[in-house]
């Protein structure tokens, strides 16, 4: 037991470390929690050509598709050396993580050259077009419709928490193609070009008053035949490609951990704090575990193993712990704790903004309770809930 | 990257695991809970004895195997899957440990070889009453040849056959050695949640005795004694934890209610999942823990620390849940599920209930931030 890399491992770290230093400033405290906008989205498109020009985007990836030929040992190598640097990465997490990888998967090989490339080399943003107001975590419920009209597909509809959508190029739109059938049967998925017309994206004012995610309508947007991927009707067979690499994209907590409460506590005082002091230990317990968690499924994949729905526990951890930090940072601070000025309160109104922002995180990616339910059904393999949704034709199904 | 354990270790705990299976059953375990006047089952440890585990961690200069921590980590997993009741954690885990760190090169040849042999059964005498024993506040005192005093509970205590004393020693305190069997010794059984493994007073009334290490360092080697049992006991929690999600999983399985398996239904999958996601961080605080220990880093105060809160919350929350799926059958004396609700909150106070562990933890990262 050792937490040491094999020679090649330390090899391949040193040469991803030499290349993010040529390239990259190294993370600090003033580098921003989640940067968007124009200038943005230059530097990440900027970011990813240079990544692809030096072998180190999609690791994993074969080589005639422009990625490295490599381990997902190298991939987990680069992401913790990269997340050392100001990278910015957020624009493609989605599309190379969860929708080229589903293009290479079931696509012709004119699709793969037309756009895995251009993808990769950060030229072309792709995003996922799965969730509708009344498919969440119910996704297979999609009611987008998609009707044949000659050799092509006629697209009618509303997708809804669409990241990126306003500055994706293309996406992958899973739609209804037969309504009679059962509703995981009637399903078929295909690549959408974004700028056509009758696509329109509209942000959605988010409770956190962020406006990072979608609502994308669809008004008779023509896509050919050959822009399916799959046969008809088996889109949720390609949809499940597509998510299972969700859990790994999305991983990961974008705010405030135990160290960061710590340190706030010892500036003001509150660290002596008996209540504190056995909270902060419980944070401390659950964060170790979820990081030496990661530490095991990397040994896993060391040794050619793969990583399974375990993973599915990373989020529900991460999350909740957010969230149970941010309420008590704000409480430490008693009624001044509710003022979050950026310029003025502790932390730059951290906590006040991971607040705000965590309520959406435990949803996004898959609900704590699907992930529960993907625990208890994939892993311990007990039965699944009552589905009186699953023999009956779709469109006879009860809505509300 | 290798945060597992290597395949001679899994290969050890497999044959661990199946001679547990056949040689100490819960039907092993309930002819001590159902008899009064049985402080251990003397077949079990016998075995046990025999298979030379006791030995797995002692050098082989002390007729040990000289394996390992990892190895004995992997040991103590399986034991307290098996609920073994059986002097191990006493013997082992602390009084072996205890010699270890603090006992002379004299001490170590004289004591080691007969706990590797079974003729020597040891125990760790600390608590002497309600809260954890603050080594500045004992009762019990040594005066460089005779310890007297009275400490309560000692698990094992009345069938060991030595024990190691955390005593006052002038203004510090020490620990020391002491011949159970021989003058100035007395034991009562004391009855506890946990009859499964026995408890005993001790009052000692000038009984010889010796000390480990130098007078007054009775502090820093009670706690690496702690942190190197605390890490073993999460190992044992660990394998109780994981035994009753098993348990319940299956019980949910196999239970109709409304026509169908109560483990179809959400509020059971979503308890179970909880469970899993406890066993699952207090696994991986475990093995590193267990990195820790075997390597004697630095990161040994954190990280036993933190296997043991997560272990014990594991095994809380996993025992008291198990009892919860079984419904009405779990509250009773004939299903299993309450001899792992008994042994799980032993196994949590054993060497400090979580409140002191927690306060372990905050200082050794504060102290680790100030450095």
């Amino acid at each position: 037991m050792d937490f040491n890399d094999t020679k090649e491992e330390a090899e391949f770290r040193v040469e991803a470390r030499s290349f993010l230093e040529k390239h990259l400033k190294p993370k600090d405290a003033n580098s921003p929690r989640r940067p968007s906008g124009e200038d943005f989205l230059k530097r990440a498109k900027e970011w990813q050509k240079t990544k692809a020009e030096g072998g180190f985007a999609q690791i994993t990836w074969p080589k005639e598709w422009g990625g490295r030929g490599g381990s997902s040992m190298q991939q987990v190598i680069w992401n913790q050396e990269e997340s050392k640097f100001d990278a910015p990465t957020g624009p493609f997490t989605i599309g190379l993580g969860m929708c080229v990888p589903t293009v290479i998967a079931f696509g012709s090989d004119e699709h793969k050259k037309r756009y895995v490339e251009k993808a990769l080399r950060g030229e072309e943003i792709w995003c996922q077009l799965f969730s509708e107001p009344a498919a969440g975590s119910d996704v297979a419920g999609v009611k987008t419709r998609a009707i044949k009209d000659g050799d092509e597909w006629v697209i009618n509809g509303q997708k809804v928490w669409t990241t990126g959508a306003h500055f994706s190029d293309y996406g992958i739109v899973l739609t209804r193609t037969d309504p009679k059938a059962p509703k995981h049967k009637g399903l078929t998925m295909f690549i959408v070009d974004m700028h056509q017309q009758g696509v329109e994206a509209k942000p959605i004012h988010q409770a956190s008053g962020g406006r990072e995610f979608n609502e994308v309508y669809f008004t008779d947007v023509r896509i050919p035949d050959s822009d399916r991927l799959g046969e008809v009707g088996d889109g949720w067979k390609v949809a499940l490609v597509t998510l299972m690499n969700e859990r790994l994209a999305v991983g990961g907590s974008p705010g405030p951990d135990w160290k960061e409460i710590m340190e706030y506590a010892r500036d003001t005082g509150s660290l002596s704090d008996q209540a504190f002091r056995e909270k902060l230990a419980d944070w401390y317990v659950a964060a170790q575990g979820y990081s030496l968690t990661k530490f095991r499924t990397q040994t896993a994949l060391s040794r050619g193993g793969t990583p399974g729905p375990e993973n599915s526990i990373g989020k529900i951890i991460t999350a909740n712990q957010l969230q149970d930090i941010c309420n008590s940072a704000i409480e430490m601070q008693d009624h001044y704790g509710i003022m979050n000025d950026t310029d003025t309160m502790p932390a730059n109104a951290l906590f006040q903004q991971s607040f705000m922002w965590a309520p959406g995180l435990r949803i996004a990616g898959g609900t704590d309770e699907i992930l529960k339910n993907i625990i208890a059904e994939r892993v311990l393999g007990l039965p699944q809930d009552v589905r009186v949704d699953k023999k009956v034709p779709f469109d006879e199904l009860k809505q509300g | 990257m290798n945060f597992d354990f290597s395949e001679d270790q899994k290969f050890l705990a497999g044959e661990a695991r199946k001679f547990l299976n056949a040689q100490c059953t819960t039907a092993h375990v309930r002819e001590v809970l159902n008899d009064d006047d049985k402080s251990h089952h003397e077949g079990v440890w016998n075995k046990v004895v025999e298979m030379g585990w006791i030995g797995t961690a002692i050098p082989e200069e002390y007729g040990g195997l000289g394996l390992g921590m990892l190895e004995l980590c992997v040991i103590a997993e399986e034991m307290g899957r098996a609920l073994a009741p059986v002097p191990f954690a006493s013997t082992t885990y602390f009084f072996a440990e205890a010699l270890k760190a603090a006992g002379s090169e004299d001490q170590k040849k004289d004591v080691l070889e007969k706990v590797v042999s079974g003729e020597v059964v040891g125990c760790y005498a600390a608590s002497e009453g309600p809260g954890n024993p603050e080594p500045s506040k004992l009762k019990t005192t040594f005066d460089g040849s005779k310890l007297t005093g009275t400490k309560i509970p000692v698990t094992d205590g009345d069938i060991a056959t030595h024990a190691v004393v955390l005593a006052k020693e002038g203004s510090g305190a020490s620990l020391v050695l002491v011949d159970l069997t021989g003058e100035g010794v007395s034991r009562k059984k004391v009855s506890t949640l946990e009859p499964t493994r026995s408890h005993a007073e001790i009052t000692f009334d000038g009984a010889p005795a010796q000390r480990l290490g130098k007078a007054g360092e009775g502090e820093d080697y009670h706690n690496r004694v702690l942190d190197h049992a605390a890490v073993l006991l999460a190992f044992e929690q660990l394998g109780g934890a994981d035994r009753c999600l098993e348990m319940a999983t299956e019980f949910a399985k196999d239970r109709y209610a409304f026509g169908r398996p109560i483990g179809g239904n959400q509020a059971i999958k979503h308890k179970l999942a909880d469970m899993y996601v406890k066993n699952q961080v207090a696994r991986s605080n475990c093995y590193y823990g267990a990195w820790a220990l075997s390597t004697d880093a630095s990161e040994l105060p954190e990280a036993a620390a933190s296997s043991r809160l997560a272990a014990s919350e594991a095994y809380w929350f996993a025992s008291k849940e198990n009892i919860q799926t079984h419904g009405g059958m779990g509250f009773t004396w004939e299903v299993d599920c309450h001899l792992f609700y008994r042994r799980a909150k032993l196994l949590a106070v054993q060497a400090g209930s979580p409140k002191v562990w927690k306060e372990k933890l905050v200082s050794a990262l504060e102290r680790k931030n100030a450095a």
